[in-house]
């Protein structure tokens, strides 16, 4: 303690800027508390002031989204969002990203990344019911990549796996543009009934503030910090040291506890110890409720001798909650918890003064404005400027790659790992405990159902970076149309998102571009699909040596399925069904994957895509499956259209035979937006066609396990479904076993 | 009929065990925690799957320590069926009430996926109500699966038909595909899949309800006579 530098060492050796803090910043704290602030005062300042805590470069653009709707009952804000599902019940979600320690620490940073998401669920009072990941990592050739992929997938499987929650979905992408910086954004799920919704508010003067999970330890000092910054050349213990390790097992019981906890008419607000833990929780409960708070820190439970006021508050152990309970209750609080294990202590109470006053051994160690630290942090306008690639490519004549052999190019694109079964991952999380699962991995969404009752929710987590690298707004409309179209094809109807914001450095105006032009994209597709956003997360600075990552919104999208009989995946069901395809096709290869399989880049326009034709074919389409007249639904995505032919055929046993019509490279595989491959009873077939207009009758399910693909009579493709299937299955597992 | 699902901290199956008991057979069932020493009142006794105490030392290992199992021993003991799935199973092992062990996947990974079983023994108090050789579906979810025991006592369990299920295709190198196994009496159960995720069309599969349904039947038998 005694060699904390003193305030004025601070300003004067501008220690401040190890911690992340501008020249400005600095004076800003000082001009807030109207000196200058101590060793731990700046610790405060300088975490909740990072990106990852206060959203300082990336506020201004997050008032843009649409946040209302009916359905809406929590928007951003609290630890996640709440979207009402009728029958007095909700669900609770939010997606969150764990870049920056999956870089360093692949397994434990994962692995804390599922950890935080789900207490993040579990402390607006919501049980848990289902978890997504949205990966992207680098090319499966270079090593480094597929370490940080089967450390990765460990670490989410390891943690996800102990907590009985399952894992049934999400998606992965690999271009080299996430070589460096991979992105680990976990998505969680819970469901709620409306009386147990809670919020993380320190509200009522006099009330007592708990600490409950485990101790409190040197781990993770500064991760928020560390996560709002470009990634070093070579990574340092400190870096290292700043991820946190995580524990499943205390996890587990600290979620059972917090379950029955939101019962107690005791509790006033509860929230998760995240990024800058105690820190955080703590301010923002003060600052979201006008009030106060004081603690005293020797109180904090402590896993390790002699910890500073600093190190304690800039700590990210995980499992740990802090709460704040009604005057007079503590000892229900301690004893609930001690039925689970846990160790839950008072550690300080509630004020109306407005300060974040700290003391230890018998001295006030840090007091500041709870604002200050919260809602008053600083919010910047970067500049923005349009990048020179975009108006190249926008300039670019469309080009249609040349492609000798169909058959060939189809199985190869179903090897491209982005499109590849991603079996060997998901294999590895328990995807159906609890019983609710009923569609697994592999469908265009998750379907799990809701407990007594006739309804499901779909859950998917989608993002074409590529398109948004090419042309963010276009892009940004097609992340959350495609969340969309999966939504649909699963039966349900869109309710709301949750967005994950993965970019570049802001500093950058080319990259803060890209962060504003997406978001305009993903607003009004947003307010298109009467889907407004509840909830998110903003990762930025996902850049090494200058190099950014491709720009990457992840967009995670919840629907609801009013009836059990309408829940849809993308197999065809029997022999004789009529194949059908929505919406034409043109020559888009612009980020498609054959652009990339026979260029090995992305260049050019992204795919067009246009909204009033998006929501006409959603909205048929859905009516149609909730008619009951549709067999099969699969959105045209990665590969286009021959790509989501042989996606429907896998694990069918079943065959097509199917005529397109136009230029045979575009009809194969063309990415153009808002189309689905359907099949249909033949029954069905004038119901079917009176609903969607857009949809055109291409071919037959066959029996005979072959994909015939004909134009203008002549055979593009014919091979056996499982020469197809082989190649599908057999790419990732093949290139994880590839020798150097 | 009255069943208990013996729960210790980070079990994580019992509620899909609870269902099946209450909506499907419409018994009776209670959770029991790890620190119970009367089990008197139950007709069965569940261990479920999950991972208790978060998989610390062995899977098992800890929980099989906990004052509950001596009760569940004597249960056993007593001719009472007892069932574990998953760490159900792992912990019976533990607790030597069903002999070999339980080592990590030969891959060393998690595997989650719909397996065939065959039933290899359709003579006891858990399995008589499927068919001999019958090929069921049911799903597995475990990191720690692979069924192993020194070759005397595979011998005993083939002598003795102890080897109630086998898989089809060996997911995690178990020995002989072994994927449950019953005590030399019959009553006393281990598997590594997970049966109560076979329960429904809707899950994908209802192959494994008749496991359930073997025993509820000769529960109503010993409780009428």
């Amino acid at each position: 303690m005694t060699h904390e530098p003193t305030p004025a060492q601070i300003k004067e050796k501008q220690i401040y800027r190890e911690m992340g803090m501008t020249d400005e910043e600095f004076a800003l704290a000082e001009k807030m508390l109207g000196r200058t602030p101590n060793y731990t005062e700046t610790g405060l300042f300088s975490v909740m002031w990072s990106e990852h805590c206060s959203y300082k470069n990336s506020k201004a653009i997050l008032k843009t989204f649409p946040t209302e709707g009916p359905q809406v009952l929590q928007g951003p804000g609290e630890g996640a969002g709440i979207v009402d599902i009728g029958d007095n019940q909700a669900v609770v979600f939010k997606i969150e990203s764990h870049n920056s320690p999956s870089a360093i620490e692949p397994y434990e940073g994962a692995a804390t990344g599922v950890g935080g998401i789900i207490r993040d669920v579990f402390s607006m009072g919501a049980k848990p019911i289902a978890s997504l990941n949205s990966l992207r990592f680098g090319e499966l050739d270079s090593p480094r990549v597929r370490y940080l992929l089967e450390k990765a997938v460990e670490g989410i499987g390891d943690y996800g796996n102990k907590l009985g929650v399952p894992t049934v979905g999400g998606e992965i992408q690999f271009d080299s543009a996430y070589e460096a910086n991979p992105l680990v954004n976990a998505m969680v799920v819970g469901v709620i009934d409306h009386q147990d919704m809670q919020k993380g508010q320190a509200k009522g003067v006099g009330n007592t503030v708990m600490y409950a999970g485990s101790p409190t330890g040197r781990d993770g000092i500064h991760g928020a910090t560390f996560s709002s910054s470009e990634l070093a050349e070579e990574v340092d213990q400190q870096e290292r040291a700043a991820v946190q390790a995580g524990d499943p097992f205390t996890e587990k019981l600290l979620m059972d506890a917090c379950l029955e906890l939101v019962k107690s008419d005791a509790l006033i607000g509860i929230q998760d110890m995240g990024a800058a833990g105690l820190t955080s929780s703590a301010a923002e409960m003060a600052s979201k409720a006008g009030s106060g708070i004081e603690m005293n820190l020797d109180l904090i439970p402590q896993r390790e001798a002699d910890m500073t006021p600093y190190e304690m508050m800039l700590s990210e152990s995980q499992e740990r909650m802090l709460l704040v309970v009604k005057k007079g209750r503590e000892q229900e609080i301690i004893d609930l918890f001690s039925r689970y294990d846990l160790e839950a202590v008072a550690c300080g109470v509630v004020t109306d003064d407005k300060m974040f006053r700290l003391f230890h051994k018998g001295k006030v160690v840090a007091e500041v404005p709870a604002d200050a630290l919260a809602e008053d942090a600083p919010e910047y306008h970067k500049p923005s400027k349009e990048p020179d690639y975009f108006r190249e490519f926008q300039a670019m004549a469309p080009e249609t790659p040349e492609v000798a052999d169909y058959t060939e190019t189809l199985a190869k694109l179903l090897q491209q790992p982005t499109i590849a079964s991603k079996e060997w991952v998901y294999q590895q999380f328990d995807q159906q405990v609890g019983n609710q699962t009923i569609v697994k991995p592999g469908s265009d969404a998750a379907v799990v159902r809701i407990k007594n009752t006739q309804k499901a929710i779909a859950i998917t987590t989608d993002c074409n970076a590529r398109y948004i690298y090419l042309d963010p707004e276009t892009g940004g409309k097609i992340a959350v149309a495609e969340a969309a179209r999966n939504i649909v094809c699963s039966g349900a109807e869109p309710l709301a998102i949750t967005d994950g914001l993965n970019f570049g450095s802001p500093e950058k105006p080319e990259i803060f571009w890209q962060l504003e032009q997406s978001a305009a994209g993903i607003r009004e597709a947003c307010l298109a699909l009467d889907s407004p956003v509840i909830s998110g997360n903003v990762s930025l600075f996902n850049e090494k040596g200058g190099k950014a990552i491709y720009p990457t919104p992840i967009i995670g999208m919840v629907g609801l399925i009013k009836n059990l009989a309408h829940v849809t995946t993308q197999s065809f069901q029997s022999a004789g069904d009529l194949i059908y395809i929505i919406g034409e096709t043109k020559e888009e290869f612009g980020g498609s994957e054959l652009q990339k399989l026979v260029h090995g880049e992305f260049f050019g326009k992204a795919p067009e895509i246009d909204l009033i034709v998006e929501v006409r074919r959603q909205k048929q389409l859905l009516e149609a499956i909730r008619s009951g007249k549709v067999a099969s639904a699969h959105d045209v995505s990665e590969g286009g259209a021959a790509v989501a032919i042989a996606e429907s055929l896998f694990g069918t046993y079943l065959g097509a035979e199917v005529e397109l019509s136009g230029h045979p490279v575009a009809a194969l595989f063309s990415e153009t937006q808002s189309r689905f491959i359907v099949s249909v009873k033949e029954a069905d077939q004038a119901a079917f066609e009176e609903i969607v207009e857009d949809a055109k009758l291409i071919g037959k399910v066959k029996d005979q396990p072959e994909l015939v693909v004909r134009l203008n009579q002549q055979p593009l493709i014919q091979t056996e479904v499982k020469i197809l299937e082989d190649a599908w299955r057999g790419a990732i597992p093949c290139l994880l076993t590839a020798k150097d | 009929m009255k069943v208990a699902i013996i729960v210790f901290p980070g079990t994580s199956c019992e509620n899909e065990m609870h269902t099946i008991c209450t909506h499907q057979l419409k018994l009776e069932a209670d959770f029991v925690r790890e620190y119970e020493t009367n089990l008197d009142d139950y007709d069965a006794i569940l261990l479920p799957g999950g991972a208790s105490y978060g998989d610390a030392i062995r899977p098992g290992a800890i929980a099989a320590l906990q004052p509950v199992m001596s009760t569940v021993k004597k249960a056993a003991e007593a001719g009472k069926p007892v069932l574990g799935i998953g760490n159900g199973f792992q912990i019976l092992t533990e607790a030597e009430l069903l002999p070999g062990v339980l080592l990590k996947n030969d891959q060393l990974k998690f595997i989650c996926a719909s397996m065939k079983l065959l039933v290899q023994n359709n003579e006891t108090l858990w399995t008589k109500k499927y068919e001999q050789n019958e090929k069921i579906s049911v799903p597995i979810a475990h990191g720690y699966g692979r069924y192993h025991c020194d070759s005397e006592t595979l011998q005993t369990l083939k002598d003795n038909r102890q080897i109630l299920f086998t898989y089809e295709e060996n997911p995690n190198g178990s020995i002989e595909a072994i994927a449950g196994i019953s005590n030399r009496a019959g009553n006393v159960v281990g598997m590594m899949p997970h049966p109560e995720r076979a329960v429904e069309e809707i899950l994908g599969s209802v192959d494994g309800s008749k496991l359930f349904q073997s025993i509820v039947s000769d529960g109503r038998q010993s409780h009428d006579a």
